[in-house]
């Protein structure tokens, strides 16, 4: 791996974005409209501050597994994918350029999303807020790996666009915020102690229950970011300089 | 290039394949579609994975990672982000290649583009297009080009500047490999490589093998060998 190719990778990454202006209007913008209708929603209640945490570390896995597993399916089917592997770029220097740039751009819309609910919204938050963008970005890292990963799998933006339920929803479903994970039945217990997702929302809800959390945040979000990296080793197998 | 075999699915494109292409040359690779330019071309890039045979370029085993600063390789199809700018594009291209930030303005002086260089590619024609694809390719100055159908869809004004283009590089001592299905263009290079159907019909320069085969053209030569490979 070379940082300066590294490097150069994200830097072409965040023009792309740069050049989109609707995408990075929704990246932005979106989860703070979500934030804002669930405290709308719940107002009054004391849902809100239970669940709303946990979405903040839902929405940017969700959203750069979806951005990134398209960005990859283009390159892939528009042959640069090819001509970047014909060049000294190496799998690690595009692998790392884009979790750099999805990362950069996760900063970004955490640290609004996050602003947003805390000061606009009134989430109440009992551990310190910024781990709450650390573990948003490790989420986002993770949706980008899974997302590079998976875009493997489809050969048309139909089907990587589909891969979002496929992938996303179940994890949604058992990571705890419908069910309590020591609620479930035995089995899907199981299985989600083996879904990133559980640590993200896990950590995330540790975060705003307790006020000394730095150690159980730190250990979700070791498993996530182990996650991560499992997901980036897996998608550089699905980068091949040579194809039939 | 010895005994190249490669299947394309259960398809065999190339039943085993002799050949050397001299350095500091322009050659031509010219057969109709579907016979196989585009896989020997991939071969030689060493992006084709391949049943059989050895493929030396420069020196190294196709594909070696030494050789990816070394030989310059440009698609049918302009592999180029059409979300950003020419300048963009090339800017990338060149922090890839290790090239200096002035070769962006070189390549662009050379395919005639200077005037787009704030242009997003999208907003650009189909020639335009691959015109950035190829100038991608020259940053760096690469020892050996590999150009599939470079002309294609170009008006005659602009297939005649590149072609100059290819003659020159080709004086400075680059060695080009330009693919075609427009026999016409046989006479611009140095050396043809006929291929059709995955087999070699002709390894031989212009004059050799109007001469070979008595016809007034490229064209006509072409078909004169299938005539006489059809009627052996």
């Amino acid at each position: 791996m070379s940082a300066r190719l590294t490097l150069a990778t994200a830097r072409r990454v965040l023009l792309q974005v740069r050049g989109d202006h609707r995408t990075l209007a929704m990246l932005i913008a979106v989860p703070c409209v979500l934030i804002g209708l669930l405290a709308w929603i719940f107002n009054g209640t004391p849902v809100f501050d239970k669940i709303g945490a946990p979405l903040l570390g839902v929405f940017p896995f969700v959203v750069m597994f979806l951005i990134t597993s398209v960005a990859t399916l283009r390159e892939r089917s528009s042959g640069t994918l090819e001509r970047l592997l014909s060049t000294p770029l190496g799998k690690g220097d595009f692998l790392g350029g884009y979790a750099l740039a999805f990362g950069l751009l996760a900063v970004v819309q955490a640290l609004v999303a996050t602003g947003f609910a805390i000061w606009v919204c009134g989430l109440a938050v009992a551990g310190p807020g910024s781990l709450l963008v650390v573990v948003a970005v490790v989420d986002a890292v993770l949706g980008t790996a899974t997302g590079l990963f998976v875009s493997a799998f489809a050969r048309t933006e139909f089907q990587a666009v589909q891969f979002m339920p496929a992938f996303v929803l179940p994890q949604f479903l058992l990571c705890g915020l419908l069910v309590p994970r020591n609620g479930l039945p035995h089995v899907l217990e199981l299985l989600s102690d083996v879904l990133p997702l559980s640590y993200a929302v896990d950590a995330m809800r540790t975060l705003t229950t307790q006020v000394d959390a730095a150690g159980d945040v730190g250990r979700d979000v070791a498993i996530v970011a182990a996650f991560a990296l499992g997901a980036i080793a897996l998608g550089s197998l699905t980068l091949r300089r040579r194809t039939p | 290039m010895d005994g190249l075999h490669v299947f394309r699915g259960s398809r065999e494109v190339l039943p085993g394949i002799s050949l050397t292409v001299p350095r500091g040359q322009v050659v031509g690779l010219l057969g109709p579609n579907g016979g196989g330019k585009t896989t020997l071309l991939r071969s030689i890039v060493g992006v084709q994975i391949v049943a059989g045979g050895t493929v030396t370029v420069l020196g190294e085993p196709a594909g070696s990672p030494g050789l990816r600063a070394r030989v310059g390789y440009v698609t049918q199809d302009a592999s180029v982000y059409s979300d950003l700018t020419v300048r963009a594009n090339l800017t990338y291209f060149a922090a890839l290649a290790g090239a200096p930030r002035t070769d962006v303005d070189r390549v662009m002086e050379a395919v005639d583009l200077a005037a787009d260089v704030n242009t997003r590619v999208d907003r650009l024609s189909g020639g335009q297009r691959s015109r950035v694809s190829l100038a991608a390719a020259l940053i760096g100055s690469p020892e050996l080009l590999i150009l599939d159908e470079p002309t294609v869809g170009l008006d005659p004004v602009l297939r005649r500047d590149l072609w100059g283009l290819f003659r020159r590089l080709a004086d400075e001592g680059t060695t080009m490999l330009v693919s075609s299905h427009v026999m016409d263009e046989a006479t611009r290079c140095d050396r043809l490589l006929l291929l059709r159907e995955g087999r070699l019909l002709a390894d031989e320069s212009p004059d050799g093998l109007l001469a070979r085969t008595g016809a007034p053209d490229a064209e006509q030569a072409f078909f004169a060998l299938i005539e006489t490979e059809a009627a052996a």
